[in-house]
């Protein structure tokens, strides 16, 4: 019998979950951000709009959307929204940098049913943390979550994720993670960092070396039990004979997508670029005819070709790697992951002429500071 | 799971767990429970009619007589439920 | 796949030993994980 994964190569009639960008406002201006978020866009889908899109979502039984932004809890429509998705059978996770959740905000997140909370944060210590995100979000982030846990929203909804951006800079403290994430009674979650929105500029000196490849690896084999990754490592399992737990495999168009504020779809949240647009949920048809027959999804639903990786070995595991890490670093879509474990990404990244890449699609950053800004410590 | 355990569903009283989701698809269907936020696939129509019809049947082995599944293959299928039961996707019922 | 499996219903008084086999190994459920979805947040 068909194994799930080879039905979910050639899509499904409905996605199991979606991201849902709210908005392209933002408090931080985190340097990796993968939508380029900070100013709202004039354009954003209004609370009816967004209402729609929900009873479409229902009716196509989406089992959860997954919203974020920007900063979600800075649409004043917020809770309106989590509460009539909630209400329509659509469960909700959110992911946010905690500046809204005060002692109130998390009383009242606790008490509704179907909700998951995903609090960003990419350093064990403010230091390693702010250079990436902004000085003091080490401090809100934590804060946030002493607010969950007084709330106890561990003990009535289960554990809140905390969701890491892997980089240089944080490889080591995998183990520190772990741990406070443990002593909130939290989930840890890891991800790639993907050279998507700002990231396209701090990927180059952010993205983990192969050695530390490599160690993220051995830690998730070691110590991944119960450590969520959103299938982001699958790029990985080429090191070694064991495959990391997960579908291994890219969603994207698939099985999974994403609306962004302003109403448009593209195949996910990390290839917010025309070339991955899909449609817009404004069109006749809404977003159901755009899952159902836009001719970006239908092609990524084809078998897709191994291209420049049919000799290798480890195809099988690696699936060729990622889209968005493919794209944004100017490597054709048949190529090698730029981080290919095998060394073929190097090889790849250093035929890619300068300044060559795409740019991400429309930056929504907040316009510069008059004062150079230091990125901070590294 | 042994052929026994297997079988040892066959005389229970079950139902699907009131907080699962089953999406039909064009294979089978998903199965989503909001509550521990799991996962199945049930890879056959066959297997989706016995699951939807058990609240209707006083014992797993009625339903699949009445789904009229072949002899040979309901210890497939009761595996199935007895997995099924496991990730709490069904849930015992009164009878 | 599908087809096999009819055939074998409808053959049952006379199933071959492979079909047997294949009918007794079917996993009938897969389950994955929810996270296990590369793309979403």
């Amino acid at each position: 019998m068909t194994a799930l994964v080879e039905h979910m190569k050639t899509g499904l009639d409905a996605p199991i979950c979606l991201t849902w960008e709210l908005t392209y406002a933002c408090n931080l201006e985190c340097v990796h951000c993968l939508s380029s978020s900070g100013r709202r866009d004039p354009d954003e889908l209004t609370t009816e709009e967004a209402k729609r899109v929900i009873d479409e979502l229902a009716a196509m039984q989406v089992f959860y959307v997954n919203i974020g932004g920007g900063e979600p809890m800075i649409r004043r429509d917020f809770f309106e929204l989590v509460e009539y998705s909630i209400g329509k059978g659509i469960g909700v996770k959110f992911s946010t940098n905690g500046a809204f959740i005060d002692a109130e905000k998390a009383r009242r997140l606790t008490a509704l049913d179907y909700l998951d909370i995903q609090i960003s944060l990419d350093g064990t210590d403010p230091a390693t943390n702010d250079a990436v995100r902004g000085t003091g979000s080490y401090a809100t982030a934590l804060a946030a979550m002493e607010h969950l846990r007084d709330a106890g929203f561990v003990e009535r909804n289960g554990p809140f994720k905390i969701s890491v951006v892997v980089t240089r800079h944080n490889v080591d403290q995998l183990d520190a993670f772990k741990a406070l994430a443990d002593g909130f009674g939290a989930q840890l979650r890891i991800t790639r960092l993907r050279p998507s929105g700002r990231g396209a500029d701090a990927w180059h000196d952010l993205h983990p070396t192969n050695a530390q490849q490599r160690q993220i690896y051995q830690w998730l084999l070691a110590h991944g039990e119960g450590v969520l990754t959103g299938d982001s490592f699958f790029h990985l399992n080429a090191l070694g004979d064991e495959n990391l737990p997960g579908l291994n495999l890219c969603g994207a168009g698939r099985v999974v997508c994403l609306i962004d504020p302003v109403g448009d779809v593209y195949a996910c949240p990390f290839v917010i670029h025309d070339e991955f647009h899909a449609g817009n949920v404004r069109d006749a048809g809404g977003f159901t005819e755009v899952w159902k027959r836009s001719d970006l999804f239908l092609e990524l639903r084809e078998p897709q070709a191994a291209g420049a990786c049919t000799s290798c070995g480890s195809y099988d595991s690696c699936q060729g790697g990622c889209m968005a890490a493919k794209f944004f670093t100017g490597i054709p879509l048949d190529g090698p992951d730029p981080e290919c474990v095998g060394g073929d990404g190097e090889l790849a990244l250093a035929e890619v002429g300068r300044d060559t890449a795409p740019r991400p699609g429309a930056d929504h950053s907040k316009p510069p500071r008059p004062v150079a800004v230091s990125i901070g410590r590294r | 799971m042994t052929v026994a355990a297997a079988h040892s569903v066959l005389d229970r009283t079950l139902a699907l767990h009131p907080q699962v989701a089953l999406r039909p698809e064009p294979f089978g269907a998903l199965a989503y429970h909001y509550g521990t936020r799991r996962l199945v696939f049930l890879k056959h129509p066959d297997l989706v009619r016995v699951v939807r019809s058990l609240d209707r049947h006083d014992t797993v082995a009625d339903a699949l007589i009445a789904c009229d599944i072949a002899p040979a293959r309901r210890p497939a299928f009761a595996t199935a439920i007895a997995g099924l039961l496991d990730s709490e996707m069904l849930d015992d019922r009164a009878r | 796949m599908d087809n096999e499996l009819t055939e074998a219903q409808d053959r049952d008084d006379a199933p071959t030993a492979t079909l047997d086999e294949q009918v007794l190994d079917e996993q009938l459920i897969e389950e994955i994980s929810i996270d296990g979805m590369c793309g979403v947040y």
